[in-house]
């Protein structure tokens, strides 16, 4: 079975009079475990797929579950209990809350989402920050961090929770290539340590390259699947 | 609970300055409405301290339709003896009544022998009367002020009259009164006493022994105009003053009617309507720390959920749920108001503490009074719980916006 099964997905922008149309029913199937990149242009829709996968938003038609849960149907709690519950999110922003340590950011999700008790979070926490290699700067601030640092501090938020599904909207495109390709290993080790399935979107043809399995969207359309590396 | 309140608080060290203003803006308003209310509370106390123990007393029972008329001095709208009895059988068998005085009152021609004013007398016991009204003896500027209060043949004379015509203590002058028949009654009395005149009615009255009152108005029984009562708690008046109307409407006169009429203090004296301009203001002044602290604590709070949209996104995409959202900026405007109206309180605390050393002198009529604003637990209690409550209810439109943000719309957001 499937992690996440999409059948003829539509997603339509009003902007004034007129419905855009964003993706224009699309059918895709993401294995768990898989390591996969959506890739296209600008304005392509990757951002939007992503959205619809990890509860965001709500297609216009189309069926989509996820962990077999029917996400479009999902109330706005219950889909934040959801994405608290089993998903994993790395933003190109980094979006780290920056009144908060390094420590503080990835102890988030288990504090304020989940209820963890304090020595279950500490343990947590300390093993996944080691595991990114940020465990000596976990009391830094984002701002005392380089972006690399800041990065590897969302990947390590986002797999904290031990989530099923990790989505990143262009993950690298802040960072300089030695680094996206440091952000891109580290996170291919954690989905080999954990078996958590990885979805990412990019424009970068070189970065592309690293995934197990690409998605090409071009006018929200799913032109190519399944690049098998 | 405590987490989401910790980060509310990271959140408002974020902008110390903002946070500073804006705690600060709620400080300067409890600050005000403390201060305000502490100086007007002692004001009032001092007033109505000084208005009911030097001479109205709390209470006073007289015949119906006197009061009416007081300013005539009527002689013909007595208290009759068995009324009287039956008015001092209640007032005895009240547990709230600490004391009561009956006064015979009049009006008279007041000589030195060589010049003639118009003054008020009240013919008092004086043992009853040093307990109903205890600060009158403080009011004595001049002359015996231990033992009775007056005896027979001697007189309490208002310091303005002793002044214009030029008495002292130890001088003998002549009463002269008109009784009820139209006859007229002389005889000398000396003076034992100069006393400081008070604002407010009676405040500039002489004082007499109840027997030589009686005896100038030639009365054959011991009729009285007027009884003053203290009651053992002020805060308890309006409980007692229905009560004892209840008691007193029993008494009826020959056709049937009341034939007594009870009045408070606050009926009695002008001051009633400065305490209630008072509360007014102290309404008024709530009124405005309301408006501060909703104002400021909304602006600081919508510009906090403006600046920090796309955080509130990656809050919301993570997981978190928008109870929650809403709960970190409630916690925000909540502790903002904490900490203004703390450290309003505190600082209130400080300047009434400063103002129990150097009290505030001032002069009102001829009084010279020494203010000492008191802080009640009950209005500071009441003040910081406002301040709070409206801190809440100022970040309750902005954390509902923020709790219900589209995440995508706001990660989206530049």
């Amino acid at each position: 079975m499937a992690l996440i099964q999409a059948t003829a997905i539509k997603k339509n922008y009003r902007v004034g009079e007129i419905d855009v149309p964003a993706l224009k029913g699309i059918d895709f199937e993401i294995e768990k475990s898989a390591f996969v990149a959506i890739v296209g242009p600008s304005g392509s829709g990757k951002s939007t797929m992503l959205n619809l996968i990890g509860c965001l938003d709500h297609p216009s038609s189309g069926t989509l579950l996820v962990n077999d849960t029917e996400v479009a149907r999902l109330s706005r709690n219950a889909a934040a209990a959801f994405r608290g519950e089993h998903l994993g999110f790395v933003f190109q922003d980094f979006n780290l809350v920056p009144v908060l340590t390094a420590y503080e950011n990835v102890e988030y999700p288990l504090l304020m989402v989940r209820g963890w008790a304090e020595s279950k979070r500490r343990e947590r926490v300390m093993k996944i920050l080691e595991a990114v290699g940020m465990a000596d700067q976990a009391h830094k601030r984002p701002d005392q961090l380089s972006g690399g640092q800041k990065q590897r501090v969302a990947v390590a938020r986002a797999l904290v929770g031990e989530p099923k599904l990790v989505l990143a909207d262009e993950p690298t495109a802040n960072l300089d290539h030695d680094t996206a390709y440091r952000i891109l290993n580290l996170m291919k080790q954690m989905r080999d340590e954990s078996g958590t399935t990885f979805v990412f979107s990019t424009h970068d043809p070189k970065i592309m390259g690293e995934a197990e399995v690409t998605f090409i969207l071009e006018d929200g359309l799913l032109s190519r699947q399944g690049a098998q590396q | 609970m405590i987490a989401t309140l910790k980060l509310s608080a990271r959140n408002l060290l974020r902008y110390r300055r903002r946070t500073l203003l804006t705690a600060g803006l709620i400080t300067l308003g409890v600050v005000a409405l403390l201060i305000f209310v502490a100086s007007a509370g002692a004001f009032k106390q001092t007033m109505v301290g000084e208005i009911t123990d030097s001479m109205l007393g709390h209470l006073q029972v007289h015949r119906k339709g006197y009061q009416a008329a007081t300013d005539n001095s009527p002689l013909n709208l007595n208290l009759q003896p068995n009324a009287v009895s039956k008015v001092e059988d209640f007032l005895k068998a009240n547990p709230d009544v600490a004391a009561y005085s009956k006064r015979v009152k009049m009006g008279a021609m007041f000589s030195n022998y060589a010049e003639t004013s118009a003054i008020r007398l009240n013919g008092i016991e004086p043992e009853a009367e040093d307990t109903t009204v205890p600060a009158l003896r403080n009011r004595i500027l001049d002359g015996e002020k231990i033992g009775p209060l007056v005896k027979e043949g001697e007189l309490l004379l208002p310091t303005l009259l002793a002044r214009g015509l030029k008495v002292k203590v130890g001088d003998s002058v002549v009463l002269v009164v008109t009784n009820a028949s139209g006859s007229v009654n002389a005889r000398p009395f000396t003076v034992r006493g100069i006393l400081d005149q008070v604002t407010g009615p009676g405040g500039r009255d002489g004082y007499i022994h109840i027997k030589d009152a009686r005896e100038l108005l030639r009365m054959e029984k011991p009729e009285v105009m007027e009884i003053a009562v203290r009651l053992k708690n002020i805060n308890m008046l309006e409980r007692v003053q229905q009560g004892l109307a209840t008691q007193l409407d029993t008494i009826r006169n020959k056709e049937d009617k009341p034939a007594t009429e009870l009045h408070s203090w606050k009926e009695l004296s002008p001051f009633a309507t400065i305490v209630k301009m008072i509360d007014m203001m102290t309404l008024f002044i709530r009124v405005m720390l309301i408006a501060i602290v909703l104002v400021s604590v909304m602006n600081v709070m919508l510009m906090a959920v403006y600046e920090r949209i796309r955080e509130i996104g990656t809050l919301a995409a993570i997981g978190t749920r928008p109870g929650k959202i809403m709960g970190i900026f409630l916690g925000e405007g909540l502790l903002l108001g904490l900490v203004g109206a703390v450290a309003g309180v505190a600082i209130s605390y400080a300047l009434v503490a400063i103002f129990h050393v150097w009290p505030i002198s001032f002069t009102f009529g001829r009084n010279a009074l020494a203010l000492v604003p008191v802080l009640a637990t009950g209005e500071v209690l009441l003040v910081l719980g406002l301040a709070i409550l409206v801190s809440a209810l100022a970040s309750l439109q902005p954390a509902w916006r923020a709790a219900n943000m589209d995440p995508v719309t706001a990660l989206r957001h530049v």
